[in-house]
């Protein structure tokens, strides 16, 4: 975590938290705590630009739900191993990343989110008329093979497991390279791109490496998400879909490390808690929208953690504090 | 008859009227983003929303209160425009002085609330809302429904109307002034502040009223707005956001092209837009219309 902590409450609190993944299925239902993981992993894939590049893309959506498809068509059509559809829609999310990426850099700010929202669009009516997406139906029934020929992930504890792997080792690719002198250079072009540039970085190969390592990251998700729920279908890709993850990461806090995990629980939470209220979700995201963006823009986790920093060693300035996101300025 | 292609020319001129109407209502709607983006830096998201309530304003005076469509096009864009007033007065304002990207948060978020509370209230599915103008003209090669003919025109007048005004009068001049130094026109003594929201209430207007005429076209439903504002934001990145003109045109533009590619090769009419837009991107960044900044 970003605040300043001991060494040893670190390890402990570290401890907690992996206790507690390891011990969750046991208590929680496995297949909620999956999809939670997946819009985790989902989140922190976005988190990954427009926290730490600036960069607001609308439209995550696409890799996560083409993906998806992938995984789900070639492990079910052509028999392919899990892994091996799961690896071949984290590619082609990283393929299709470099596309937008060429096409979208080249605009700032409010365009980029309005470019990448529309080719994901495109995208979305690609998959509503593609043969093998199957349209309004979707992949369904896709068999969950044993993974890597032995492991039997019928079992939702196993796979469990499983999806909790796949998210520590994408967490920690992530808090790797948010840690490394790449990562600086990003926040760096985050803060002030005009001075990035005059420093001699060559400002938008970093920007397309971001958005293919986010897509990629993106569509590991979807992948995962498919085979968790045996099922692709065109919900993924549709523009709601990247609302969704917009909500999340801002909810949780934009540009922390743990603020996108936070509020991928807390979103799939609210929505599995209220299944039952139809329309009223769509109503009840909107508002929490308008109040995260008025009032908490920082997120749950972007307030608390400077506060929970001052209490872990009170009297000690909590210099290395979650900075509230900020995005680019050069809007226009 | 001749052929052209192979295609008839009443289909090819039915598409061809169809992409005109589409056109009409990409242009109605681009440009009330541009008049809104160019004062307040804000992408409206709720325009679609707000498409939406135009026609279901209208609708509602129909069926709850036996009012007609001529009145309603003038009444459902106020009442819509008065909404979009409280909004900006009251959520919107507060956001001026951060990054451009909370305004689109904030509009993307009241845009699912509105649309959350149509679909619970209405359901998904479309209403019919009755053609004012019924009849038609034949003109020889394809046959003109009147009210179609009148959206086109109506559409065309609007445009240039605020073309005009923006570009070309005393109130334009203030507008483009305040675009681009508010606080120096502030100093000359013009309530900027007070312009901001007359702005963003004409340019919803402007969303309304589109909504109105749309609804005899279309089917009234919740969800005619957010299939549409995507769509528009294309229109919008391939005009260039800067330019009024750049929208008009690249409005009617793309609604023709829309309607040949449904004749021509008709797997493509979905994303042909956004095909065009990836194009666009490659050879002018800055739109066709706009200039880089």
């Amino acid at each position: 975590m970003q605040m300043t902590m001991s060494p040893t409450a670190r390890l402990i609190l570290a401890a907690v938290i992996a206790l507690l993944a390891l011990a969750a299925p046991y208590v929680i239902y496995p297949v909620f705590l999956m999809k939670a993981l997946c819009f985790a992993l989902f989140a922190c894939a976005f988190n990954l630009l427009i926290g730490y590049v600036g960069l607001l893309s609308f439209g995550h959506a696409a890799y996560f739900g083409m993906a998806a498809y992938i995984t789900a068509y070639s492990v079910k059509a052509w028999g392919w191993p899990t892994e091996i559809g799961i690896l071949a829609g984290t590619a082609v999310a990283a393929v299709m990343g470099v596309v937008v990426g060429v096409l979208a850099i080249r605009r700032h700010g409010i365009y980029f989110a309005m470019i990448t929202l529309a080719l994901a669009q495109m995208v979305y009516f690609f998959c509503l008329q593609a043969k093998f997406t199957g349209g309004e139906d979707g992949i369904q029934a896709v068999p969950r093979r044993p993974l890597l020929g032995v492991l039997d992930i019928t079992d939702n504890h196993v796979l469990y497991y499983v999806v909790l792997a796949i998210f520590v080792a994408a967490f920690a690719v992530i808090y790797r390279t948010i840690h490394s002198p790449f990562g600086q250079v990003l926040k760096a072009i985050r803060e002030n791109e005009t001075r990035a540039v005059s420093l001699g970085y060559r400002v938008e190969r970093y920007k397309l490496m971001a958005l293919t390592l986010s897509a990629a990251l993106a569509g590991l998700a979807g992948s995962t998400k498919a085979i968790v729920f045996q099922l692709a279908s065109l919900t993924d890709v549709q523009w709601q879909m990247s609302g969704e993850v917009v909500l999340m990461t801002l909810v949780g806090g934009m540009g922390t490390i743990f603020g996108p995990v936070v509020g991928a629980f807390v979103i799939v939470g609210m929505q599995n808690y209220l299944a039952e209220a139809g329309e009223w979700v769509l109503v009840i995201q909107g508002v929490i929208f308008v109040v995260v963006v008025l009032a908490f823009r920082r997120g749950i986790v972007g307030e608390l953690a400077p506060r929970l920093a001052r209490l872990v060693r009170p009297g000690a300035q909590a210099t290395d504090t979650p900075q509230p996101a900020r995005l680019t300025s050069d809007a226009r | 008859m001749f052929e052209l292609l192979g295609i008839p020319p009443q289909a090819l001129f039915g598409q061809l009227l169809l992409g005109l109407i589409n056109g009409a209502f990409y242009a109605l709607l681009s440009l009330g983003l541009a008049v809104i983006f160019g004062l307040l830096n804000v992408i409206n998201f709720i325009h679609g929303a707000q498409y939406m309530m135009g026609a279901f304003v209208a609708w509602m005076l129909l069926n709850w209160a036996g009012i007609g469509f001529w009145p309603a096009l003038l009444i459902a864009p106020v009442v819509v425009a008065i909404t979009g007033i409280v909004i900006e007065r009251l959520l919107l304002r507060r956001l001026y002085h951060l990054d451009h990207l909370y305004g689109l948060l904030l509009t993307f978020g009241i845009a699912i609330i509105i649309e959350g509370l149509f679909r619970y209230r209405f359901g998904s599915s479309g209403q019919p809302y009755d053609n004012p103008l019924p009849g038609g003209h034949n003109l020889g090669f394809m046959y003109l429904p009147n009210y179609r003919g009148l959206v086109v025109v109506a559409s065309l007048l609007i445009c240039f109307g605020t073309w005009f005004v923006i570009e070309r009068t005393r109130l334009g001049s203030y507008l483009r002034a305040a675009t681009e130094n508010p606080t120096l026109v502030r100093a000359f003594g013009i309530n900027v502040p007070r312009m901001i929201t007359l702005t963003y209430g004409f340019g919803v207007g402007l969303a309304a009223l589109a909504g109105v005429m749309a609804a005899p076209i279309y089917q009234v439903s919740p969800l005619m707005g957010s299939n549409l504002i995507i769509v528009v934001f294309a229109v919008v990145v391939i005009g260039g956001m800067g330019s009024i003109m750049g929208s008009i045109v690249a409005g009617f533009g793309l609604g023709v092209i829309e309607g040949l590619t449904k004749v021509f090769y008709p797997e493509a009419s979905n994303t042909v837009i956004f095909v065009i837009m990836a194009i666009v991107l490659l050879i002018k960044p800055a739109g066709l219309f706009g200039t880089p900044r």
